[in-house]
């Protein structure tokens, strides 16, 4: 039996009206409409449209919780395999209103949805959150978007894994997919080198990533009262690695009690990180989690006293999305145990 | 500096009375190979015991744990000999004619050195990923005598995997070559004589240079020894660098990429059509910061002193070295040399991870060998060459990667050549 | 990590040897180490004066908590 798919599009695709008609309310149609033909002929017979809800774009932006709820509705009555919007090109409140209802049908329903649209459309801001097939900026690439999103729906509605961003047609999404290019990386690079020394376009295959930054803590005038804190991401840990922390991409953090511990000795503490050369480390763990210098600060008065565990893992390889859950993990526990300062050594 | 490569092409390897090249057949004794490898005063020292294998594509075989793969290859005309500094005598190489066994390879393993030792399988979901399920391969285990010190272990096996390679590559000597290629560059003035108006471009090749188990060797030198410097790419081709690294094995690169870099190739390919091929610069990734400072700064200085237009620079590794990776690219840009950077990614295993550990918008052109904390199953083999007792503690392996039917739960970090660094394969990531 | 404990009012002095990632990844109170093998010491020198240099290297970071930063901090010393 053929997938079953419903569509939705603006007044214009519909052949109601251009802008004169952008107020009408949502409305429900039998079969596929306008653009859904297309898509149709690219699933020869795979999958088929069985309703197309046609919306005005005003009505859209200015009802936007009464058109969500009705479409939504009609989407759940009939209980498709997918849901298809636009493509919307450079029309922005089309797309605005394509990635709106995609994304409230994925959240409200759970089956899968895609959109295409031009890469500077504001519904394109989407494009983390709902798979959205890059178009020519006008209706005139509906030649080519159609045979890419009918290919990513079929994709998608077999429940197959999903290629990258550049095999199957959808904008990066900030999910990292590997996949087999045809040339090598050195020719990639020859040719990528070639044309920015010639300046013609290339594209990056990694575009370089935004880090976020986080508002500098208050100074502590006194440190003589403060209950210091440690982490370490140079995998010190308990001699024995009891916690198998990975050498590399490190799946937890351990937690280690120094109490009685006047210095880190080689008997009882190693590093568990395949990152670095660890026969330093593994001599006097110190040199990386500097115990034995801090029990003198505590004895001298420099600082109040050590919190009672520290907290480790292996920084090698390890995903920033693990490290930060790691961390939010420990820094709960050092909130608790009433922690006011924090030393974190990285090898 | 001119040399010619001929490609002696082997299309099957066996054991044999004799040791010999025959109408493509490499017939290895392996009584004569083990003799020629042990008359080394460190083998002797450090190695109990040595176990010949031989190791074909399409065959049910599991290589683990693997430490390096080296081409075997034979100086037969001009100066020096292979891998100079190391095996043959301090001597310019680069020139003259060289002989390649082209198809097989040395792969050496044995019990572990550090964690970052990784896995060939011959055939089956892993042999995707990397290069050596390709080649024909004759497989060197080394078994370190009682109570070695991890790094005696590493130089000795290294030794012993480049004497077996030597021993190997001297049998292509008198065999005439299926096929000759020349590659040339020129002198400074003389390059720009014949290319006026190409581009003139250098290649800025990172070597691995942690600490004692991430070494790389140049000419017998230990790398992190070394300023950045330059190198004629055809020297690359007969062992003036070397691998000595555990780098995880995914993004190692194997004295087998530094023999066939496909950066040098694939600048070769367009040389004195597209683009004046002027020089390689050799650069360190070292541990201390002003290390890394004063290697980009050189790196970039010898760039400007060359009057290069452009350079591709290529990583090793991952983490510390993704700094020098970035240093290496803001310097030369800052000076109006126009770069690509080859890098692989950390991305986790779902994707989404930041996936280098430093960056700059200066870096707007990247080629990726893909994401190495991909998830991969590898299922269960006949046989292991080896040993799959280090399996769980590799990088890329984690606790519970062996399963009990012998199949192998890890991440793409864990194949050896999997996200190679100098874009030696076809993979990416988006 | 650094950011995620900052993050819940806990001020970090981030001790490590490649400050340029410590910058890219967004530490503010950064005191720079040795190197990545031993950030806290130095295998060359005697014990005594290895011992020395780390409680040089930790003062600094104890210090660097009682300095009001508005901005991404390498203190160099």
């Amino acid at each position: 039996m053929a997938f079953r798919v419903v569509h939705y599009i603006n007044q214009f695709f519909a052949n109601v009206g251009g802008e004169e008609m952008a107020h009408i309310p949502a409305e429900l149609r039998e079969g596929k409409v306008g653009p859904g033909m297309a898509f149709e002929t690219a699933w020869k017979g795979e999958a088929v449209i069985v309703n197309t809800i046609v919306c005005g774009d005003s009505y859209f932006a200015e009802h936007e919780k009464e058109a969500k709820e009705q479409v939504v509705a009609w989407v759940k009555e009939i209980n498709p395999d997918m849901f298809i919007a636009g493509p919307a090109f450079n029309a922005g409140r089309y797309g605005y209103a394509c990635a709106n209802i995609a994304l409230e049908v994925k959240q409200q329903l759970g089956i899968p949805v895609l959109t295409g649209m031009y890469e500077e459309n504001p519904g394109a801001d989407y494009k983390d959150k709902i798979l959205i097939t890059p178009t020519a900026n006008s209706a005139a690439g509906m030649r080519k978007a159609a045979p890419t999103m009918a290919a990513l729906a079929l994709k998608l509605m077999k429940g197959e894994k999903l290629g990258a961003s550049c095999e199957d047609g959808y904008m990066p999404n900030g999910i990292r997919v590997n996949f087999f290019e045809k040339e090598r990386g050195a020719k990639r690079a020859v040719k990528m080198l070639l044309n920015k020394i010639n300046g013609k376009p290339f594209v990056t295959e990694f575009p370089m990533p935004n880090f976020d930054r986080v508002e500098p803590g208050k100074a502590i005038p006194d440190m003589s009262k403060v209950v210091l804190g440690l982490a370490t991401s140079g995998g010190i840990v308990s001699k024995g690695n009891p916690d198998r922390i990975e050498a590399s991409n490190a799946s937890h953090y351990g937690e280690y009690d120094i109490e009685g511990w006047d210095a880190l000795t080689s008997e009882g503490w190693e590093t568990a990180h395949g990152g670095y050369d660890p026969v330093y480390a593994n001599e006097d763990p110190n040199r990386v989690m500097p115990i034995d210098v801090l029990r003198q600060m505590e004895r001298e008065g420099k600082i109040g006293k050590l919190h009672r565990y520290f907290y480790s893992t292996v920084g090698n390889g390890t995903a920033v999305a693990s490290s930060r859950k790691f961390a939010e993990e420990y820094a709960q526990k050092m909130l608790q145990a009433g922690v006011q300062a924090c030393i974190m050594t990285s090898t | 500096m001119k040399l010619e490569l001929g490609f002696i092409k082997i299309n099957d390897v066996q054991f044999s009375n004799e040791c010999a090249v025959k109408d493509g057949i490499l017939y290895v004794n392996p009584e004569d190979v083990k003799a020629f490898i042990y008359d080394n005063d460190d083998v002797k020292t450090y190695i109990k015991s040595i176990t010949l294998d031989i190791a074909k594509p399409g065959e049910s075989v599991r290589i683990t744990p693997v430490k390096d793969v080296i081409e075997p290859r034979c100086k037969v005309a001009g100066p020096g000999g292979m891998f100079p500094g190391v095996i043959s005598k301090v001597d310019t190489v680069g020139s003259g004619r060289t002989h390649v066994l082209k198809g097989a390879a040395i792969v050496t393993a044995g019990k572990i050195v550090g964690f970052q030792e990784g896995i060939i399988d011959m055939s089956g979901e892993g042999a995707k990923y990397t290069p050596f399920s390709k080649t024909l391969n004759l497989v060197m285990v080394a078994e370190p005598v009682e109570g070695t010190k991890q790094h005696d272990y590493e130089r000795a096996v290294r030794f012993a995997g480049l004497r077996c390679a030597t021993f190997v590559g001297a049998l292509g000597k008198d065999v005439e070559p299926d096929e000759v290629k020349t590659f040339e560059t020129y002198g400074i003035m003389e390059g720009a004589k014949l290319f006026p108006d190409l581009p003139r471009v250098g290649y800025v090749h990172m070597l691995q240079t942690q600490g004692l188990l991430h070494d790389t060797y140049v000419y017998g030198v230990d790398a992190k020894r070394i300023v950045s410097t330059l190198l004629y790419p055809t020297e690359t081709m007969d062992g003036a660098i070397l691998s000595g690294n555990c780098v995880s094995a995914c993004d190692k690169n194997t004295t087998y990429h530094h023999l066939n870099n496909p950066v040098v190739a694939e600048l070769f390919e367009q040389h004195g059509k597209t683009l004046n091929y002027v020089c390689n610069i050799i650069t360190n990734e070292n541990v201390y910061l002003a290390d890394k400072q004063r290697g980009s700064d050189w790196s970039a200085k010898l760039a400007k002193l060359l009057d290069l237009d452009a350079v591709i620079v290529s990583e090793e590794g991952f983490g510390n070295p993704d700094a020098d990776l970035i240093m290496n690219c803001v310097k030369q840009e800052k000076q109006g040399i126009k770069t690509v950077l080859i890098t692989d990614e950390y991305a986790g295993c779902d994707g989404k991870s930041q996936s280098l550990a430093d960056s700059d918008p200066l870096a707007d052109a990247v080629v990726t060998a893909g994401n190495a904390n991909m998830e991969v199953v590898l299922p269960p083999m006949d046989k292991v060459i080896g040993m799959l007792d280090y399996v769980d503690y590799c990088s890329g392996g984690h606790a519970g990667s062996l399963r009990p039917d012998g199949s192998i739960e890890a991440e793409l970090q864990i194949i050896t050549g999997a996200t190679n660094e100098m874009g030696f394969n076809c993979m990416s990531a988006r | 990590m650094v950011k995620e404990i900052e993050r819940v009012g806990i001020p970090v002095v981030h001790m490590c040897t490649i400050t340029p990632i410590s910058l890219t990844v967004g530490a503010n109170r950064i005191i720079p180490t040795i190197a990545i093998p031993h950030p806290l010491g130095n295998p060359t020198l005697t014990a005594e004066d290895e011992y020395a240099l780390r409680y040089k290297l930790v003062d600094a970071a104890i210090k660097a908590f009682s300095v009001e930063v508005d901005k991404q901090t390498v203190f160099e010393f």
